[in-house]
């Protein structure tokens, strides 16, 4: 038996069309979707705060109310998302809404929590953790009183476990990416949790298929060899060998190659023989890939070994603000001119007392979209000033934010794009990753009813 | 008329993704002997010199002979990374497309390496 795995959102943000676009064009067995990426916890946070039901990636209501009658055509077919964020009850009562109005009420969904760490830190602490900084060692210390999110990238046996109390939805917190398609596999083959080398070929296939287009073409140096337009979203198959190939729906655009896969499989990794997952240490030097057929490409020996004692933690706390602001600055003698209006800005700033803390201007363009690479070339007409600031104080970045507008009447002429409006005042949330003993953690598994769902008054 | 130097993205794709303040950029040659070629002169030290006005405190080399693709890890190369970059490219999304700027000697069985119809 071959299990057919798809992944259609890679992140929050992602074509809102592809998952009825997949499902349309291909039968699977699952679908992935993936909404977390590295600072999504932290916006989502900062939304808990405004409102206790909100914290969960809203875009995952609107496909289920777009795929509903897919659930129909195909019934073989299951969802795994970490769409909950930080709130996946409230996740789960939003979609149950959806579902028991087109007549699902009694479709199963299982909810993953248990990731949230944020109020127990306390208790954390006293167990002994210091959250040191991954790379720089440093204990997290006072910068605690600041932490807006602290989430463990849980693994994928709390979703193989709501797969076998018979979920047809599963909806997580914070997971890591892969373990959205280890859940389902593992769940399939009945296969140990220390069988480590399958265990590898799962996570390498959920690896693959994560970030949706980009095995299928997208964000491809090579963008010329196919049709973007109507790019076709990853389908991973696995079989009960560990057997994996990977391709996409017949007739979509795109493509899956060996460069495809090959720059997917190595994106965002450090050190490729240690891919570290909550459920297993991958080598991925020991992988080979071979094209079978056109869009169709065979990924095989995949070892891995014992997974890590402890859960990857993905820690925001609040530091400070930010802003950015854009002109177009127009004439033979832009670069020059962009240099001045952004001297004019820091200067007029100072003036009033304010100095910030770190401001960095670019002349887009003019060839900084990397610093320090080239300088402007000779005959440019236009460039686009583009210049972001930071400061701890919000009333600082507040006024830089109010020092673009002013430059119509009173800066240099051959500036355009005030129409987009005051740059608007961001908070920063800082990432510090760390680690907390698997020991230490208690995920949950609840399957319900969409209906029970749907009428829950709990928040998460 | 000789050509003396030829650029990366002739032999190889590239892409590049960010880890915090760190940028990864895989380079996936187009043939066996291109990665061969690479894995002889497309060293850290190269694409350290070739990114330094990013600032990266180092670069390490990490090698996939089997899927004929090199990995470089740039440290500290985001100014801050995406949750404190001031700059436009916060992820260093354009690292990847850069790279394949960089000029290398041409071998002498450079059409090998090319991308043909393999």
């Amino acid at each position: 038996m071959t299990l057919r795995i798809a992944n259609a959102a890679g992140f929050w943000g992602d074509w809102p069309s592809a998952p009825r676009r997949l499902l349309e064009t291909a039968e699977v067995d699952f679908l992935t979707l993936e909404y977390l990426a590295e600072l999504t916890l932290s916006i989502m946070a900062s939304q808990r705060k405004k409102s206790p039901a909100a914290g969960y990636a809203t875009d995952f209501v609107t496909v289920t109310e777009d795929i509903v009658s897919l659930l129909r055509t195909q019934p073989q077919l299951k969802i795994v998302t970490n769409a909950g964020g930080l709130n996946p009850i409230s996740c789960a009562r939003a979609v149950g809404k959806v579902l028991v109005q087109c007549g699902f009420g009694n479709l199963p969904i299982g909810v993953v929590f248990g990731d949230d760490l944020l109020p127990k830190m306390d208790t954390l602490t006293k167990e002994g953790c210091e959250f040191l900084h991954f790379d720089r060692g440093e204990p997290l210390g006072t910068l605690r009183e600041k932490a807006i999110s602290a989430n463990a990238y849980l693994g994928a046996e709390p979703i193989a476990q709501s797969l076998e109390k018979g979920a047809r939805i599963v909806i997580t917190g914070r997971v890591a990416d892969a373990s959205l398609t280890v859940g389902p596999v593992v769940h399939q083959f009945g296969w140990d949790w220390n069988d480590w080398n399958s265990l590898a070929a799962a996570s390498v296939a959920g690896h693959i298929i994560e970030c949706g287009a980009q095995a299928t073409g997208g964000y491809s140096t090579d963008w010329k060899s196919c049709q973007l337009a109507n790019i076709g979203y990853p389908i991973a198959e696995i079989g009960g060998d560990s057997q994996l190939i990977i391709t996409k729906p017949d007739g979509s655009g795109g493509q899956v190659t060996r460069h495809t896969v090959t720059e997917q499989l190595v994106y965002e990794i450090g050190d490729p023989a240690a891919y570290v997952t909550p459920d297993v240490i991958v080598d991925f030097t020991t992988v080979e890939l071979a094209a079978l057929a056109e869009n169709r490409v065979a990924v095989r020996g995949s070892t891995g070994r014992e997974a890590p004692e402890s859960y990857k933690v993905s820690l925001a706390y609040a530091d400070g603000f930010t802003a950015s602001g854009q002109l177009l600055v127009f004439g033979n003698d832009c670069v020059v001119k962009a240099k001045v209006v952004a001297s004019l800005i820091e200067e007029r700033l100072n003036q009033d007392g304010i100095e910030l803390a770190r401001m960095h201007t670019e002349l887009l363009g003019g060839g900084d979209g990397l610093p320090g690479m080239r300088p402007p070339p000779d005959g440019l007409r236009e460039v686009m000033l583009r210049i972001a600031a930071y400061d701890p104080r919000r009333d600082a970045v507040a006024a830089f934010a109010r020092q673009f507008a002013p430059l119509i009447t009173n800066g240099p002429a051959g500036l355009a794009g005030y129409a987009q409006g005051r740059p608007s005042v961001r908070p920063v949330y800082s990432y510090w990753p760390t680690t907390v003993p698997k020991e230490l953690v208690f995920p949950e598994v609840r399957v319900l009813d969409a209906d029970h769902w749907a009428n829950t008054t709990e928040n998460n | 008329m000789h050509q003396k130097t030829i650029a990366l993205g002739e032999l190889a794709t590239a892409r590049s993704g960010d880890k915090g303040n760190h940028a990864n950029v895989a380079v996936v040659a187009w043939r066996q002997a291109g990665y061969q070629f690479l894995e002889e002169v497309l060293t850290a030290d190269r694409v350290a010199e070739f990114f330094q006005g990013l600032g990266s405190s180092h670069v390490d080399r990490f090698e996939l002979p089997k899927l004929g693709s090199l990995n470089f890890l740039l440290y500290d190369a985001l100014g801050g990374g995406a949750s404190q970059s001031l700059r436009i490219d916060t992820q260093g999304k354009l690292l990847g497309t850069a790279l394949l700027d960089l000029e290398l000697p041409v071998p002498d069985n450079v059409t090998e390496m090319l991308r043909g119809t393999a």
